[in-house]
């Protein structure tokens, strides 16, 4: 087992390093980019946890599409218009209470919750069971879902278009 | 073959490595070895000239002696250009294509990684490929540059539609997303390849046989798309913007880039023989099987793999001497107009046959 240890520390510290650089990176280009590295340590994460699906969708959903739609839009102003965008630190003093509260919180619920705890097997794939649910038991959210998702991209659609009149 | 290596090195870490690392070595730069030289010689002929001629009989060690001047050759970097960023871009677009080689089943001795999302793994792990080529297009502080990862990143993610819902239709068919099952339901005859109606039966293979060629053509064209070969090399296209995203990128950098658009190649040529082609399986039966001799039936099936996937990678350089480029607006509406429509009536067809 502690070959696991040593690949969860590597994706954990991932995760952290890469979101400290994608907060205080002056470049926000930087930043994005970064913020791959982030989502690839928490779907590594996913990976070590047994749910192998939740980690490929992981990297479809984050970096395949919501990294990528964030870096044009970034390059696209950044880069045509000449508007330096840059990133720093404002309001530390208060920034820091906020956090400080907010740990406290986190810290207070998590050691104050009884967890539930019992032995459970992994199971080898999780897509099985995703998928009788999603067709079973969440059908009717599943296809408000796809509703919603579809109203989305004629939005997208018609305000692209509406430009042409 | 994962115990095989564990029984060789005696530890399961090296073990681990040394299966991660095969197919680097055993495929992909042999692989590259060959294709880049192949390109060439096949260009030439196509155009009716002799192509590298000096180096070695009919110029065969050609490409050895470019890879001697590649590792030479100056590492230049521009002072304009994001450092890090530059330096990092090769090796994720890299990471990217190797990454997708984990998945696939070489042969029934090494299958690779066997998990049960190996389809999925596969589509989702190309966009790193996306990510590095915006980060080397960008990095280069280069108007071109950053016009052919643009180009790219949208030809990239357009025609990843029409190949992700060919991939669902192939799902559907065979009701698994890992790839070694896929290939294990075609296995016997060439009749039982998905191409030919996989391994169903009676009135629904007739009826399967034509929409699995449709869906085959679709996804062939935009795995093409994906992978910026001509004609829709538009990224690169080099009478416009130099050479794309990686117009910069000079030695061994360069030949990261070079690399990864051949191991790219590959990897989409042995997911089109997975999903429709028998993927390691023998369209004739072993011989290994015949004589009795149980050790040559994987070595055969490697054997078959690799002349299937490479016999696509042939097709996409035949089609690159063959076909002039599309243009910008064409691309999208091969891409919107023509294939995503065709590919979701493929998917609604073949999901009605398999409810009969």
């Amino acid at each position: 087992m502690e070959l696991y240890d040593i690949i969860f520390y590597l994706f954990a510290a991932i995760t952290i390093v890469s979101g400290i650089v994608v907060v205080n990176a002056k470049n926000i280009v930087h930043s994005a980019f970064s913020l791959l590295l982030t989502f690839f340590g928490v779907s590594g994460i996913y990976v070590l946890l047994g749910a192998d699906f939740l980690a490929i969708v992981q990297i479809m959903v984050y970096v395949g599409g919501i990294l990528i739609l964030l870096l044009f839009g970034v390059m696209l102003t950044n880069k045509i218009t000449d508007v330096e965008i840059r990133s720093g630190s404002f309001q530390v003093f208060p920034a820091i209470i906020g956090l400080a509260a907010f740990a406290a919180i986190l810290f207070g619920v998590m050691t104050s919750t009884n967890w539930k705890t019992e032995s459970f097997e992994i199971p080898a794939t999780t897509t099985f069971q995703l998928g009788r649910l999603l067709i079973s038991e969440y059908a009717l959210v599943f296809e408000l879902l796809g509703i919603l998702l579809l109203v989305a991209l004629i939005g997208a659609a018609s305000i692209a278009r509406r430009d042409k009149e | 073959m994962y115990n095989f290596l564990i029984d060789i090195f005696g530890s399961p870490v090296i073990a681990f490595f040394v299966a991660a690392a095969l197919p680097l070595f055993l495929f992909i730069l042999p692989y590259a070895l060959i294709a880049v030289l192949a390109e060439r010689k096949v260009s030439a002929h196509m155009q009716d000239r002799l192509g590298p001629m000096r180096t070695g009989y009919h110029g065969i060690f050609q490409t050895v002696a470019d890879i001697l001047k590649l590792i030479q050759k100056e590492d230049i970097t521009a002072n304009s250009i994001d450092r890090t960023l530059f330096n990092f871009a090769p090796y994720l677009v890299f990471i990217g294509s190797f990454a997708a080689f984990a998945v696939l089943p070489f042969s029934s001795f090494f299958v690779g990684s066997s998990i049960d999302i190996g389809l999925f793994y596969f589509l989702a792990i190309s966009s790193l490929v996306v990510a590095g080529i915006l980060m080397g297009g960008w990095s280069s502080n280069n108007k071109y540059s950053l016009l052919g990862a643009m180009r790219s990143v949208s030809q990239i993610i357009s025609y990843e539609i029409p190949t992700a819902i060919v991939v669902l239709t192939m799902v559907m068919l065979t009701s698994t997303l890992n790839l070694d099952t896929i290939t294990n339901q075609q296995t016997a005859y060439f009749w039982n390849w998905n191409i030919l109606g996989g391994a169903a039966t009676g009135i629904a293979k007739f009826l399967l046989i034509p929409l699995m060629f449709a869906a085959f053509i679709i996804i062939f064209i935009s795995t093409l798309a994906e992978v910026n070969r001509t004609p829709f090399d538009i990224p690169e296209a080099e009478s416009e913007l130099v050479s794309g995203f990686f117009t910069e990128y000079t030695g061994m950098k360069f030949a990261m880039f070079f690399l990864a658009e051949y191991a790219n190649m590959l990897a989409v040529s042995f997911l089109i023989t997975v999903l429709f082609f028998g993927g390691y399986h023998s369209p004739f039966g072993y011989l290994g099987n015949s004589l009795g001799i149980e050790w040559l039936v994987p070595i055969e099936q490697g054997v078959w793999f690799a002349t299937k996937g490479l016999t696509f990678v042939l097709v996409q350089m035949w089609l690159r001497w063959t076909l002039p480029r599309l243009r910008v607006d064409q691309l999208m509406t091969v891409c919107w107009k023509y294939l995503i429509p065709y590919s979701v009536a493929i998917l609604l067809l073949v999901g009605f046959i398999t409810l009969i």
